[in-house]
């Protein structure tokens, strides 16, 4: 799709760099020149957040390991430091915790826009596979990193996590707490296992940078889906990426920073736990251990499963659906704006996230309060939630493209843009 | 019309509520204003330097508060002057004793057995009153005096809770509840029963500035304190935050008028 270089080295030394390393050769033909789908919207602007966003991280989380320490005896100290003593280190660990919220909210909307628009379908397959490794990366590091702090969530959060893993001790004896032995380095969660979880928590945004690096590649070889999902059919269709895209992406990246920095200024401890201001005490469980705001659903899921290592493949078996999407919608179009029946189980599935989301929020036991005293318990919620998100993917997606008829697509991406349609 | 069905519904949700209320439930905190709420809010100086007083000379004697400095007390950056002056915070620190590091013969003790002492200069932190965990529980019938210095940030509810522990303990005792043997009865804290006596009564301290000290007006003051030893950089953020946040409003209009100019002959 890219097509033939255009790229014209100018001076004698790009002359010469060309045919050595053409390193301007492939900026300009990626980032200038790539010819990309006109009719793009708002939620295509994710992909640059989502970029800047993880430059923010980077850059905020080098900086902070400058001053922070990884001891379980000093962690704790050594960030209240940071927000104390360090010249504006308050903002560059508000930055850091606030852009890992904002991180989620931006990678949330992108998957959901890629879900919405049939993103994942053929040729775009490897694409959609490498953003399930990023976002399952993303989780690792977040994770990672929020134990850092060593506050009491952190611990505690780290301890319920690691534990997932001893329920494997229900297939082989032994087995998972083994494993989760090896993890903590150690019986029990500890300064062996904050010190490894702060080397990945360095290690792998690095990891993600790459893997990104791979997503805009695998991006720019059948070039960009778009909102009526049908296929570029010529140059009448597309507009050079620059100026067209990098003025239009930084202008909602200037408008999602602006609600960024709105937070790290203003509200800085909205998605944070108070719990997480007091250091960790291995001895004091707190009374609810809660994930953060982006993992919740699924902790609503592990938790509506009373059985503990079915409930850990549940939640597990929740995110490797994700890789089979692209052979689980049976459908012949890709953009939901002309499957009828999909859109709206989209936006149910939607509502379901969020429904799931609040079920992970609130204490394991708690109900919702009907009329006449009569409880709902929330996790029977959570399983009807639980199981419709399971239908959307194995049953809902590969049945609405054989029972659906799709709206008229479109003869081209021209067309419809080009006339004041309809 | 249109209020009835929502009349009928808020009486149906008012009679679970009061039927569901339990006491070993905790009451929500009571409704406060502070000068550091929304996003010009400061801190009162004149009630920081209040509150100061308070937590010297009360909440001290039991809670520490190890992550403040004394030189903390001389302001936290751009748009944030000092609560009290270089000089008051000398004399502030020079009050307190601190542990000394080894004399020239490397003893930690005197003739007596005692810790060596020093005045305090800005640089220390406020002293513990206990010298570890045991002896703050030992001298507080097994209950451990929380640190102060996140205490605000660490509680659901921040500021309101914290004032409604403080003006909440010992409140009169609802037909019955039980209040745990040696604990006092506290409506807003988990379970109700606190380990902490009331701590203030009015005139508990006296302030230099004349304002009456009633038991509200010290718990507002000392709250406030607390407030500010939790995030002492809160003004530098908001300062900051506000040149931050036109930039970006800037930032973005002219990146919309680019978008728009740039798109205006693609269509």
């Amino acid at each position: 799709m890219s097509g033939p270089s255009t790229y014209v080295p100018k001076s004698g030394f790009s002359r010469w760099m060309d045919s050595r390393l053409p390193l301007a050769r492939f900026a300009h033909d990626t980032m200038l020149t790539f010819p990309t789908p006109r009719n793009l919207n708002i939620w295509y602007a994710f992909g640059a957040i989502l970029t800047v966003m993880l430059g923010i991280q980077i850059v905020t989380g080098v900086v902070l390991a400058m001053h922070y320490v990884a001891n379980a005896n000093l962690a704790f100290d050594s960030v209240e430091g940071i927000m104390r003593d360090i010249n504006y280190g308050w903002l560059i660990r508000y930055m850091h915790a606030n852009g890992a919220s904002f991180f989620f909210i931006a990678v949330y909307i992108h998957m959901f826009r890629g879900l919405y628009y049939g993103s994942y379908k053929a040729p775009r397959e490897v694409l959609w596979i490498l953003g399930v490794i990023l976002y399952l990366l993303m989780v690792a590091t977040a994770f990672f990193g929020y134990v850092l702090p060593w506050g009491q969530m952190s611990f505690w959060g780290a301890t319920v996590i690691t534990n997932f893993f001893s329920a494997l001790d229900q297939i082989v004896p032994h087995m998972g707490s083994s494993i989760a032995t090896w993890l903590w380095g150690g019986y029990a969660v500890g300064d062996p296992t904050l010190n490894r979880f702060f080397s990945l928590h360095y290690l792998l945004p690095f990891v993600i940078a790459g893997v990104v690096g791979l997503h805009i590649w695998a991006l720019h070889v059948p070039g960009n889906n778009n909102p009526l999902g049908i296929d570029v059919k010529g140059p009448q269709d597309t507009v050079p990426f620059h100026p067209y895209y990098t003025v239009k992406d930084g202008f909602y990246v200037a408008l999602f920073l602006l609600v960024y920095v709105g937070f790290v200024f203003y509200a800085p401890n909205f998605f944070g736990n108070p719990d997480n201001y007091t250091p960790a005490n291995p001895v004091v469980t707190p009374p609810d251990i809660v994930p953060e705001w982006y993992l919740l659903p699924f902790y609503a899921m592990l938790r509506s499963v009373p059985q503990k290592l079915l409930g850990v493949l549940v939640m597990a078996g929740s995110l490797v659906t994700l890789v089979f999407v692209p052979w689980l919608d049976t459908s012949k179009v890709r953009s939901s704006r002309f499957r009828p029946l999909m859109k709206q189980f989209f936006w149910l599935f939607v509502v379901d996230c969020v429904i799931l989301g609040y079920c992970g929020s609130q204490g394991a036991d708690a109900s919702l309060e009907m009329m006449h005293g009569m409880q709902l318990p929330l996790v029977w919620i959570a399983r009807l939630g639980t199981a419709f998100y399971f239908a959307f993917f194995w049953l809902i997606m590969p049945l609405l493209g054989l029972i659906e008829t799709p709206k008229p697509l479109p003869a081209s991406i021209a067309q419809p843009v080009l006339s004041p349609a309809e | 019309m249109k209020a009835l069905p929502l009349a009928l519904a808020g009486l149906l949700l008012a009679g679970t509520t009061a039927f569901a209320e339990d006491m070993s439930e905790p009451m929500p905190p009571k409704d406060v204003h502070w000068s550091f709420e929304g996003p010009f809010g400061t801190y009162d100086r004149a009630a920081l330097q209040r509150g100061f007083q308070v937590y010297k000379e009360v909440c001290s004697a039991c809670h520490s508060l190890n992550l403040v400095a004394f030189h903390d007390l001389g302001g936290g950056g751009e748009g944030s002057p000092g609560i009290f002056s270089d000089a008051q915070i000398k004399a502030i620190a020079a009050g307190y004793k601190i542990a000394a590091e080894p004399n020239d013969k490397g003893e930690t003790t005197d003739d007596k057995g005692q810790p060596l002492t020093r005045p305090g200069i800005p640089a220390d932190h406020f002293p513990a009153p206990f010298a570890n965990e045991n002896a703050a529980r030992a001298n507080n019938g097994g209950a451990l005096p929380p640190d102060l210095s996140l205490i605000v940030k660490a509680r659901e509810g921040g500021a309101r809770y914290v004032y409604s522990i403080v003006t909440g303990d010992g409140s009169p005792v609802p037909h019955g509840f039980k209040v745990i043997d040696g604990k006092y009865y506290d409506p807003y804290f988990p379970g109700r029963n606190i380990s902490m006596p009331p701590p203030l009564r009015a005139d508990s301290v006296t302030y230099s500035d004349g304002t009456p000290a009633t038991v509200d007006q010290e718990a507002h003051d000392v709250v406030t304190f607390l407030a500010w030893a939790s995030e002492p950089k809160m003004e530098e953020r908001k300062h900051i935050g506000l040149g931050v946040m036109a930039f970006m409003v800037l930032l973005s209009g002219l990146l919309f008028l680019s978008y728009r100019r740039v798109w205006k002959d693609a269509h």
